[in-house]
């Protein structure tokens, strides 16, 4: 081997001469390919790993944590749910449409290779600012990538996240989010057990697609990237629907002893973990693989990462009971090897060896980096700058109206709407909620969904944003009425060989351990994408979390005033406010158009109290309509609860102060707007709780008015603000 | 009665309907696979939403050549009940046994919203327990929806009180706001939004169980006739 070949397969002479040393003798091509894909930071999280480590993935609900296809949390009655996220941000910049949708079926089948059906699907997605054309076209093109996998597929995408940033303009975040449900005693692992027993591939034919995805993944991004097109997969969800029904229905045979999906790194990746887990070795002749192509090298086949293919396990001299149902279903099934007792990978092609690796060389063997890691990247100044005044009715009125017409804080109907968030009938909260909510048929149990990431918060302060993200998903989910019980985070960062971004990754995940220890949301796994940067550019730090609650089904609250004459509280009080700590917010960034200082001030037993109260509030079917406080702060989160069907608004008093702008527009966390028809017992219960709850006003028809020591700051028609709201970002997206 | 729910590899919104009529009706319900030689002795077929064969060439182009697509004629020719939403509503165009043609979206996008419907008809068995000039909230969830027909065809739909349901906020252009019709003999419905995804309160609407009801209605009253006829002879 060349140090050219060696460097080509992103592996460095260190890595190359530990496998060497692995082997006891030099690798051959295809090994070499083998190793580079399954040592890929990708699929080994060798820089991430000793971190993740810190991460709390306990609790009595968990049934499975990291380390699996997917997360399992008890549900009771019998049931479970299987929940993951994954990211697929390098695909989705090379060809946005088939990125994104591969994306969407990657995640799908960590789900039904577990055996639980996929109900609902999430997408937290991140772009550049829209007046670039090249981003409309990746906004459009991934956004019609997820509807067309999910739509087709059959699963609602019930909600998500939309974000703009510069630091994405060269490399968008896709981040999809899956959950299933089975029964608890019906879960499959991917584990090759039994000594002899069939090795069997099914679904699409193995083609010359996606070869070292895997390894792309784990690059930064240069000029030359646009040529790697071909590594990008192409998916086909009515295949994988197929592959669905197909899966779960031979499941119950009780013939299948193991299965794995064949994902990032394909039949390399699906093999050599499925022995590693049951410590065992997998045989296999890659003539017997089904391939749509002419010619195919073994090297070739071993990386393809061809999509909607499955590895299982069957029992011994049970095949055609597994075959009769793929056949059904009109999909390849063949088996192509068996299970061995030595613990080796053996790769054949037409009988003769052309790797022999010992399985846990390949997926437990990966280097471990404790890679240096310094301060933070501080891209901003921490001292706030000179903020005009801006307190006048009219600057309220226009600053108000430029938030609401923001990429961040607009409607985001015209990419849900492209989504069946409904297909199952079980969607009982979609897109517009704080937390989406699917009902468990079977169970009488709902669960509501929430997914978050703030960048702007985490390059400020990686440890801060990082809590206040758990804290937010924590605070939607409990808004819903359902208690937190479980996460799965996906970590997009940058070069993690450069200390400073090192720093981040290591604060943030820090961070989510303290507050997912501290809300009991223990992790059941996730993904890590590194290197996301072009040009030497790194994007902010962008965790991202998908949290999950359980509740009764039940009738969901709505965010939007439903009738006027309702009392409105805000839960959790006016929160504090500096100029430091305004820096992070929507106003610094659309009306200030600057980021300095620290996110929010988080107090994590104070959050805590108010989730509980609630979830107390809403359970006791006291909230009329109920709102967390997010980006764009509370005249947002007033505006939101105003623009429902009903054009049912607000008149709201705000304390004094001298600058009521910060007042309206900072993001203070743990606050809920909750509008009701006996606030005092919605009082009552904040008191219990130890938490504030002023009566800030009453809903009422049509207008949005605030004021403040006895001067209007605010008087204004709804449709006004709603106008710009809901029409902005197909504006943004015309634009010449 | 019996209902059935025809399932073609690629549909998606069976499930929706087996609950709907099954769970929510509690009538007794069988899943009717694509290979199937005969429907057996069902009292109704649903044609459920989806993306039959994956929609290649044409959205249910395919599921026409399907060996149950030869019972499913027989059965509607002997006067059998047929629904089909959505996909099953492009299927039935596809195979003729309802007029006109199912294209792209003017919009050209995928959507999913519930939509205003208003009930035109009620002289057929889709729609007999609903009142005319109803106002249904439905959903849809397709890219494939806008109706098109030529001149005299629509004109024909509308002299013979064909249209069960039209549109009151056209979401996706089709001709004369029409979202459901009738064959000439008034046993087979197609229509593109999903009364199955909106049966009970949970969904966000109940609107479409009337549909349901009807048919339910509809066949105890045709089996009291056809057993008072019965007992004649």
């Amino acid at each position: 081997m060349t140090p050219q070949v060696i460097e080509a397969h992103q592996l460095t002479g260190p890595e190359y001469d530990k496998i060497v040393s692995l082997l006891g003798r030099e690798p051959t091509y295809t090994e070499l390919g083998i190793f580079s894909v399954m040592w890929s930071e990708h699929c080994s999280y060798k820089s991430s790993r000793i971190h993740l480590k810190k991460l709390p993935t306990r609790s009595k609900l968990v049934l499975q944590g990291p380390g699996e296809n997917a997360g399992i949390i008890d549900i009771g009655a019998g049931y479970a749910i299987a929940f993951k996220i994954e990211s697929h941000n390098h695909p989705s910049f090379i060809e946005p449409f088939q990125g994104a949708a591969t994306g969407v079926g990657g995640i799908l089948r960590d789900i039904f290779t577990m055996g639980a059906r996929p109900i609902a699907v999430l997408d937290a997605i991140r772009f550049g600012p829209l007046d670039i054309p090249r981003n409309r076209r990746i906004l459009e093109g991934i956004v019609s990538g997820i509807a067309h996998y999910g739509n087709c597929f059959g699963v609602p995408t019930v909600g998500g996240e939309c974000v703009f940033e510069e630091c994405y303009n060269g490399n968008p975040l896709v981040n999809a989010f899956a959950l299933g449900v089975f029964r608890k005693d019906q879960v499959f692992y991917g584990k090759a057990k039994g000594v002899g027993n069939p090795v069997i591939y099914v679904g699409a034919k193995t083609g010359r697609d996606g070869i070292h995805g895997a390894s792309m993944a784990s690059a930064e991004f240069t000029e030359e990237s646009k040529q790697k097109r071909p590594n990008v997969q192409v998916g086909d969800p009515f295949l994988e629907k197929l592959l669905l029904e197909a899966c779960l229905e031979a499941m119950q045979t009780g013939a299948i002893v193991g299965i794995q999906d064949m994902g990032a790194a394909g039949l390399t990746c699906s093999t050599c973990e499925m022995g590693s887990r049951a410590g065992t070795g997998v045989e296999i002749d890659l003539k017997l693989v089904p391939q749509r192509e002419t010619g195919m090298t073994p090297y070739e086949i071993m990386l393809s990462e061809s999509q909607e293919r499955m590895l299982l396990v069957a029992e011994q001299g049970r095949e055609d009971e597994v075959f009769a149902v793929f056949h059904k279903w009109g999909l390849d099934a063949v088996t192509i090897g068996h299970v061995t007792p030595d613990g080796i990978l053996r790769v054949k092609d037409h009988g003769e060896i052309v790797a022999e690796i010992p399985n846990r060389a390949l997926a437990d063997e990966a280097p471990v980096y404790d890679r240096a890691h310094t301060n933070p990247a501080r891209v901003a100044p921490l001292e706030a700058p000179e903020i005009p005044n801006s307190s006048t009715p009219a600057a309220i009125r226009a600053d108000l109206i430029a938030l609401l017409s923001s990429g961040d804080l607009c409607s985001k109907r015209w990419i849900w709407e492209q989504y069946d968030y409904l297909v199952r009938s079980s969607t009982l909260a979609g897109p517009t909620a704080d937390a989406a909510i699917v009902r468990v048929k079977e169970t009488g149990t709902s669960i509501a969904i929430s997914l978050d990431g703030n960048g702007r918060y985490c390059v400020l302060d990686p440890r801060e944003g990082a809590k206040l993200m758990v804290a937010e998903c924590c605070r939607n989910v409990s808004t819903a009425g359902a208690l937190p019980v479980a996460a799965t985070n996906n970590l997009n960062f940058g070069n993690p060989e450069r200390p400073e971004i090192m720093a981040q990754l290591v604060e943030s995940i820090e961070g989510m351990a303290e507050a997912c220890e501290f809300f009991e949301t223990p992790i059941t796994g996730g993904n890590v994408s590194l290197y996301n940067e072009t040009l030497g550019e790194a994007i902010f730090p962008t965790p991202v979390m998908g949290i999950v609650g359980l509740m009764k089904t039940a009738q969901p609250t709505p965010i939007h005033f439903p009738k006027p004459g309702l009392a409105i509280i805000l839960l959790g009080g006016f929160g504090e406010w500096d100029e430091e700590h305004l820096g992070g917010t929507q106003y610094a960034k659309v009306i200030l158009q600057k980021l300095w200082g620290s996110p929010p001030r988080l107090d994590m037993p104070y959050e805590k109290r108010v989730h509980s109260a609630i979830r107390e509030i809403v359970s006791a079917r006291l909230a009329d309509a109920a709102h967390d406080l997010s980006d764009g702060g509370l005249a947002i989160a007033l505006c939101e609860s105003s623009f429902g069907y009903a054009g049912i608004g607000a008149c709201v008093e705000i304390p004094a102060s001298p600058r009521p702008e910060f007042a309206l527009f900072h993001e203070g966390p743990s606050r809920i707007l909750v509008a009701t028809s006996q606030p005092e017992k919605v009082m009552e219960i904040a008191r219990k709780n130890s938490v504030e709850a002023p009566r800030i006003g009453v809903t009422m028809k049509e207008r949005l008015r605030i004021d403040c020591d006895s001067q209007t700051l605010l008087d204004c028609d709804l449709t006004e603000l709603r106008q710009p709201w809901e029409t902005s970002l197909e504006r943004l997206l015309h634009q010449q | 009665m019996k209902f059935g729910v025809v399932v073609f590899p690629g549909s998606n919104r069976d499930h929706d309907a087996w609950y709907a009529v099954s769970q929510v009706l509690g009538q007794d319900t069988e899943i009717i696979w694509h290979d199937a030689t005969s429907v057996g002795d069902v009292d109704a077929l649903i044609l459920p939403g989806g993306f039959s064969y994956g929609d290649y060439l044409r959205c249910g182009a395919i599921a026409k050549f399907s060996p149950v697509m030869q019972s499913i004629r027989k059965f509607a020719a002997d006067g059998g009940l047929v629904l089909g939403i959505c996909n099953g509503f492009q299927i039935l165009v596809e195979s003729g046994l309802l007029p006109g043609a199912l294209v792209r979206n003017h919009g050209l996008k995928f959507v999913c919203k519930h939509v205003p419907l208003r009930v035109e008809t009620t002289n057929s068995p889709f729609t007999s327990e609903a009142r005319k000039g109803q106002r249904l909230l439905v959903p849809i969830a397709h890219g494939e929806g806008c109706y098109i027909a030529d001149e005299r065809t629509l004109d024909q739909l509308e002299a013979e009180e064909r249209v069960t349901l039209r549109y009151l906020e056209n979401p996706n252009g089709s001709l004369r706001d029409i979202a459901g019709i009738l064959n000439e003999g008034r046993n087979v419905m197609g229509l593109m939004p999903h009364p199955e995804d909106a049966i009970e309160p949970l969904m966000g609407s109940s609107d479409g169980i009337v549909i349901f009801q009807s048919m339910i209605s509809q066949t105890s009253i045709s089996a009291l006739a056809g057993g008072a006829l019965a007992a004649k002879h």
